[in-house]
């Protein structure tokens, strides 16, 4: 009976509204429904998943000898310039994005974002700015060579004198990226404010939109510093301007500074709504209250907050004033209390659960797992005298791969386990989701882990070719690398297979509480026949109150009939 | 808790319909608040690293240039500034539903900001420095460039406004364009008078 009234029998009861036609080619037009989006989102970004993991495995076949001979030298510069740059811009972005724009109206309670047109317009400019940035594999001299953070002067080096190169690509692809998502920060902020369900106080709000609401906002504020920077940085490249150059002189330190600005906090953006996911999905597999429910909260906003005064721990080899460096790293430090909270809070929420170790759960334990490694070697590179010694060393890479992949892209694996069936109506096999796991956790942890000795050991990132002394390990994170890549074969099958010939999903498979599993699997069209009203907290399982109104009023109808 | 829903219930299809539109334009106030927020820090961005390169850089003036005459430029401060209380006024007679005194306000403070930009290409035509002369010249350009985009983009904002203004019952029960709009001028206006401390007061 306790179950029963999480399943909301309301909306099973008068579901006026059928699923929308299963025409798949309205994923391909510029539709400006919330769902529709946050599927277009997911399925692009994922496809540039691909296209980065492959540039990655050719970088691992390269360094699975000391010589520089699968590649060139150029080319594998532009390898992890192009890598890196795919990764972040058009995968984890616009894979949280999407998840953000179908999870968020559905959590509030609401039928759509603030700007339903907008919103197409950021999504469509995804693909766009995704093909600028692959037309620079065409033009003379290649794409960028710069790595992800474009530092000048090297990135102000243009050898084949068009103006048209793998830098100037590079640099509008990363410009357009940039209001793509203001555009998209700007609507998701605006809907959390004004469009939650009667009833639902941020206090009542679920913890997937708190961590969506902290790292977009650290996108308003973080994004213009890296367009500004960029800006001059395009100057410097097209028609010679001399902010960035030191030969003219300009300051290359201030490009660092605009840079990681934005770009330390971009990695928030990227953890935190999937500290998000975590929070949503311990609760439902552990049948128990998410501990300290508003400590994860607000603690997502703490971590927006500090996110703003860390950028320099990047920069403590260049150049900067100790008095600085002691600043920052004492600022970063800090980080660890906000997040070392949600780690505690989910702990205790798994603590003495009942588990059901399904492909979300184990996804999400893994990540928190992940994650709390990444944790530790991060505390350890904010001290500026460890960080000075492994500075630019795949120690580095090492820690921010446990981040990246480790945990976010677990976690974005986790949700849309989660949420599969809820997107799709229908349910998931859960034998080949159990094998991406298997290979995703033992991928990961052979990959990356191996390049923390070999950091250690002084070996630094971006080289195509190193001493014998390192290939033991540079084995080893190989084959890792290619079992992470192999990893994506069973999920792929499982999400096409699944959607075409999976079960028939219920509304709410998990039996979780949260107003997304209140409508049908698809939700129909505007998502709620009539809004919500929301009257408890989030995550009460076992404790056997209604989380709407709604539904107090369906099960006194129900004792008054019986 | 339930009686109150049911109250929600009886609301007539037609209500329903208003009370969205309304909330529609508030969710673009809002957005559009948050967008000027995010904008401001681009500017935050470039006064930071001109104040930098001022304070840093050894020879800041390039060779020859003498630094800039303030007068024309602070007859165009002058225009600016007084455009921002004009289109306070302009507002006010939307209010009070007074479409002619609304127009004529409203073009006059198009004209105001024409001439700024008028006077701005003016200077820039005067000036014996280019983009590409140091940090001096890339600053100064970047920065009045930049904001120069921001009062055409306004002046082109208020023409649609005014266009708008001629469609019968548009502006009826207020209009969320002309307020962001005049927003929107304030907040050039403010940046304006930031840049002018930093590139002409402080020289």
């Amino acid at each position: 009976m306790t179950e029963t009234s999480i399943i909301a029998p309301y909306y099973r009861q008068n579901e006026p509204q059928p699923g929308e036609p299963e025409n798949w080619w309205r994923f391909f037009t510029f539709s400006t429904d919330h769902k529709v989006i946050g599927i277009q989102y997911i399925v692009t970004a994922f496809v540039f998943f691909l296209v980065g993991g492959f540039l990655a495995m050719v970088m691992r076949g390269e360094l699975i000898t000391p010589e520089a001979d699968l590649v060139d030298r150029t080319v594998y510069n532009a390898l992890f310039t192009m890598h890196g740059t795919i990764m972040l811009f058009m995968w984890t972005f616009p894979v949280l994005n999407g998840l953000a724009n179908y999870l968020v109206p559905l959590q509030i309670g609401a039928r759509d974002m603030a700007f339903p047109r907008l919103n197409a317009v950021a999504f469509w400019m995804v693909p766009v700015f995704g093909l600028i940035l692959m037309a620079s594999f065409l033009v003379p001299g290649g794409p960028s060579q710069s790595g992800w953070w474009a530092y000048p002067p090297v990135s102000l080096q243009n050898p084949t004198g068009n103006l048209i190169n793998g830098q100037f690509l590079w640099i509008l692809a990363v410009a357009l990226s940039g209001i793509s998502s203001i555009i998209g920060a700007v609507n998701i902020v605006t809907t959390i404010i004004r469009m939650r369900a009667p009833g639902m106080t941020f206090f009542k709000m679920p913890v997937f939109c708190w961590t969506v609401a902290a790292a977009q906002t650290i996108q308003l504020f973080g994004l213009p510093a890296l367009t500004a920077g960029a800006v001059m940085l395009l100057f410097d490249l097209t028609v010679g301007t001399s902010f960035f150059d030191p030969a003219t002189g300009g300051d290359p330190v201030l490009y660092q500074h605009f840079f990681w600005f934005y770009s330390h906090p971009a990695v928030y953006v990227i953890i935190l709504p999937v500290f998000g996911v975590f929070s949503e999905l311990f609760p439902v597999y552990a049948r128990k209250p998410l501990f300290g429910y508003k400590f994860v909260a607000v603690s997502s906003f703490v971590i927006t907050g500090l996110s703003a005064i860390v950028w320099v721990h990047h920069m403590f080899a260049s150049g900067t004033p100790s008095w600085m460096r002691m600043l920052f790293m004492a600022t970063t430090m800090t980080i660890s209390v906000p997040t070392g909270v949600k780690i505690f809070a989910w702990v205790a929420t798994v603590w003495g659960g009942k588990i059901r170790l399904t492909t979300p759960m184990l996804f999400a334990l893994g990540g928190l797992v992940n994650f709390l490694f990444a944790g530790i070697t991060g505390i350890m590179l904010a001290a500026v005298p460890f960080d000075i010694h492994v500075n630019n060393t795949y120690f580095v890479v090492g820690h921010f791969h446990y981040v990246i992949y480790g945990a976010a892209v677990m976690g974005i694996y986790a949700a849309i386990y989660h949420w599969f069936p809820k997107m799709t109506g229908r349910m998931y096999y859960e034998g080949l989701g159990k094998l991406h796991f298997v290979l995703t956790f033992v991928g990961v942890n052979l990959n990356f882990f191996p390049m923390h000795p070999l950091g250690l050991q002084g070996m630094p990132r971006r080289v195509a070719s190193y001493d014998p002394e390192f290939a033991y390990w540079n084995v080893i994170a190989s084959i890792g690398a290619f079992l992470l890549g192999v990893s994506v074969l069973p999920f792929l099958l499982n999400m096409i297979s699944s959607w075409i010939l999976g079960d028939k999903a219920p509304a709410n498979p998990w039996r979780a509480i949260g107003l997304e599993w209140l409508v049908a699997s698809p939700p129909p069209h505007e998502n709620f026949a009539e809004i919500p009203t929301v009257v408890s907290e989030p995550y009460g399982y076992g404790k056997n109150e209604p989380l709407i109104a709604q539904q107090m009023v369906s099960t006194e109808l129900a004792s008054e009939l019986s | 808790m339930s009686s109150v829903n049911l109250d929600q219930n009886l609301n007539t299809a037609a209500t329903v319909h208003a009370a969205d539109h309304h909330e529609e334009g508030e969710h673009r106030l809002v957005g559009f608040i948050i967008f000027l927020l995010s904008e401001s820090v681009i500017f935050l961005s470039f006064f930071v690293g001109y104040i930098v390169y001022k304070t840093t850089t050894a020879d800041w003036l390039p060779a020859g240039v003498e630094g800039l005459e303030v007068r024309e430029p602070l007859i165009n401060t002058i225009v600016l500034v007084s455009s921002s209380f004009v289109i306070y006024f302009a507002e006010r007679y939307l209010k009070k539903e007074n479409l002619w005194g609304f127009r004529a306000l409203w073009l006059l403070t198009m004209a105001m900001g024409s001439f700024f930009l008028y006077g701005q290409a003016v200077e820039w035509a005067s000036l014996s420095f280019s983009f590409t002369d140091g940090l001096y010249g890339g600053t100064f350009y970047l920065l009045t460039g930049f904001h120069g985009l921001h009062v055409l983009t306004g002046v082109l904002m208020m023409a649609v406004m005014l266009g708008r203004s001629f469609i019968p019952g548009n502006y009826e029960d207020g209009e969320v364009g002309v307020i962001a709009t005049s927003l929107f001028w304030h907040f050039v206006d403010v940046i304006w008078i930031i840049l002018f401390i930093l590139i002409y007061v402080w020289q």
